[in-house]
Order: structure tokens, then sequence, then C-alpha cells
């Protein structure tokens, strides 16, 4: 496999550098909706679903941007698209897909400020991507973040019938979880170069 | 906000200092983590984040304190992800002319601050209810306090990983690096023993207050 394959991509973005547990992206949801298992996935689905929406349009933006020569106002747009996206996928949602759009909620509008989505779109342009390996690259990512939240969920579903010094509940104990399951995931990086 | 007067509090120490202890954004509140964990590996690093997000703080918030009464409250989140993103995009650039090797090492952390929900927050609950001088000291205070809690994770985890501060070695040639201290797992571990120790205060205060409780009530 060569460094630019799509199958590379797709499994640097989504094990070899997990997003969440590797480089740091996504930390607060991560945190924050990773108590039940079932309310994760949604999540993870959601923002699946809004980094592929906003990887396509970041693309294209860039593309854009590049053939008026004004890149200095890419964050500007970049953070306009990704927030207008959410809303606009939001309302699709709630259009054509009630069940779906009542299951993830309160979710939907939080992806906004979730950097893990404006990390994607900031990437591909640096790394200089094309469509197809912007495509692998947004759904490696995503499905990495849906993994590590689902793992988080499933360890912390479990500790809470644990017994744990009372000093350790709570924040401390979640960050030493998430500090081991980083540990685990540094087992993969053989599997690829670093930060590729 | 039209229609309704401010609440104006007024700008006392308090309003400075709460910042970096009782509402610290990283230690108490658990916001803006992801810089919190990804740039601290070295003590310069996470001075230059924590310097590079104070300023966005204070300069975008005090432009939405003088927006306030003219930004209408439907579009206002829109409006102040515009407002932060502007000001991001000076730091961005104003970094990489500054110090290329900084602006490598930070990477793309620093136009993240943009979505750091810190600043957002701040802009969101303080400043578009607050003068432009309440604004500008409590947004010094959390920024300071922001910093402070980078600086805490990244001192410790460059004595750690690296066996130096700043830049400059502290210990002799036959140290051993700890180095995951430096590599992604160190920042979870580190920042979780400092929220250990934090909470284990905490626990110390409530019980010594309960036991005070407790004499009054004997006596």
């Amino acid at each position: 496999m060569t460094a630019d394959s799509v199958t590379f991509i797709f499994l640097n973005a989504a094990v070899v550098n997990n997003f969440v547990l590797a480089m740091f992206l996504g930390i607060c949801p991560f945190l924050g909706v990773s108590a039940k298992r079932d309310t994760a996935l949604s999540m993870g689905l959601a923002v699946i679903f809004v980094m592929l929406v906003s990887s396509i349009c970041a693309y294209g933006i860039n593309w854009l941007l590049r053939f008026f020569e004004i890149e200095y106002l890419r964050l500007i747009c970049y953070i306009a698209v990704i927030a207008s996206a959410v809303q606009l996928v939001e309302m699709t949602m709630k259009k054509f897909s009630p069940a779906l759009f009542r299951a993830l909620g309160i979710f939907l509008p939080l992806i906004t400020t979730n950097c893990a989505i404006l990390g994607v779109a900031l990437f591909q342009t640096s790394r200089e991507y094309d469509f197809v390996q912007s495509l692998a690259f947004s759904l490696g990512a995503g499905v990495g973040f849906t993994i590590a939240l689902m793992l988080m969920a499933g360890l912390r579903q479990h500790l809470e019938l644990a017994k744990v010094p009372s000093v350790s509940q709570g924040a401390a104990m979640t960050l030493m979880l998430a500090g081991l399951l980083s540990l685990a995931f540094m087992g993969f990086a053989g599997l690829g170069a670093q930060h590729g | 906000m039209p229609g309704l007067p401010d609440q104006h509090e007024p700008v006392t120490l308090d309003t400075f200092l709460r910042g970096l202890w009782e509402e610290n954004p990283v230690f108490v509140m658990l916001l803006g983590m992801c810089p919190v964990l990804a740039v601290t590996n070295s003590a310069i690093n996470a001075l230059a984040m924590g310097l590079a997000s104070t300023f966005v703080l204070v300069a975008s918030n005090s432009l939405v304190s003088l927006l306030r009464h003219y930004i209408p409250k439907q579009v206002r989140i829109a409006t102040y992800i515009i407002i932060i993103a502007t000001f991001v995009t000076m730091v961005d650039y104003a970094i990489q002319a500054i110090s290329l090797d900084l602006y490598n090492a930070l990477g793309a952390f620093i136009q993240l601050i943009v979505v750091n929900c810190m600043i957002l927050g701040r802009a969101e609950a303080y400043a578009s209810k607050q003068p432009l001088g309440a604004t500008v000291v409590n947004g010094l205070g959390i920024g300071g306090g922001f910093t402070l809690a980078l600086l805490s994770l990244g001192v410790v985890r460059e004595v750690l990983g690296s066996g130096s501060l700043f830049g400059i070695a502290l210990f002799g040639e036959n140290f051993q690096p700890w180095v995951v201290m430096i590599l992604p797992p160190g920042g979870f571990f580190v920042l979780g023993a400092w929220l250990l120790i934090f909470s284990a205060f905490r626990l110390r205060k409530q019980r010594q207050l309960d036991q005070e409780g407790v004499a009054q009530h004997d006596s």
C-alpha cells in the first residue's frame, strides 16, 4: 500500500491516527456523551454524516478560494459552511426522517463546535488530498470517532457498577480510562506512517 | 439584548481572579479540552497556545461586548463564530510570521481555536451581557486560567517525557526519558492526575466544613 492509496488513508484516519485518541480532536463530545452506548452510537452516526457533507463542501470551497486567490478567508468560509451544513442536515432530516431526527435530538446542533469536523476540513486541505482521498479521509475519521466513542461508552457503563475511591469519581477516572484506551491504540502505530 | 436592561456587575478583583481558580476553564469547567491535551507536550508550545487563545478570547469578546446591542438574537451564534474566526485568522498569520518552528509544532491547532468551546461559551454567557471593561477583565482572567492550566500540563509532560524545561536539559546525560508522557496517552494521564489532586483537595475541604458544622451543632 502506498501512502496515498484510498485504503491506507481510510485506515490511517480510523485507527492508526485515531482522531480522538491520537490527535485529540473531538474530546468534548468524547467526554460528554460517552455515558451510554446507544447515545454514543447515535452521536457517532451523526458525526460521520456531517463529516462527509462538510468534507465535500470544503473541497468545493477550497477550489473556489484558490480560483479567486483569497485563501486567507479559508477559515471563516469553512466554519460558516459547517455551521450551515449542520443546520441543513437538521432540517432535511426533520422533513424526511422524523424518527432519525428524534433519535439524534440535541446532538446535531452540538456538532457545529466539534473540532473533529473542522479538523477534517483543515487536514484534507493542508495534505492536498484529491476528491476521492478526501472522502476516504472523512469517512475514516468519522468511523474512528465512532469506534472510540463506543469503546469508551462500554467501559463507562461497566465502571458505573465498580467501586472506585470517591476521589477519582467523575472526570478524573474518565481521563485515566481514555489514557489507557489511547495507549492501546498506539499498538496500531506499526500499521502506517505517523501523521502520513 | 434589546428591550432588556443589562445586568451589569461591578468590576472587582474577583472578576479577574474568578477565571484563574474558581471558574478555571480547564480544571473546573472542562472546556476547550482538545488543545489542552494536544499541544502540551512541551512547555513552550503550551505557553504559546495559551497566549494565542487568550488574545482571541479577549479581542473577540470585546467586539461582541461592543456590538451586543446591535447583534440580532436569532443569528448571534453565527455572528460570534465569524468574529472569532476573524481574530483566529489574524493570530494564525501572525504566528506564521513570527516563528515558523512554533507554527509547525502547533499545526492545525491554531486554526482550531475557532471551535474552542471556552471562547464561544464566554461570548454567549458573559460578553453578550456585560460592558467592555468587565468583559476585558474577565476575559484576561479566564485566558490566564487557561494558560495556567496548559502550562501546568506542559511543564509536567516536558520534564518527565524529555527531561527538559523550555528546551533546557535538567538532568544529566544518564536520564532515561519517560517517553509515553509526550505521546498522546501521557496527555490523558497527566490531566487525569491533576483532576485527581484537585478533587482530593475539594473533598478534604468539604469534610472539614462538615466536621465544623457537626461541632457547632453539638455545642
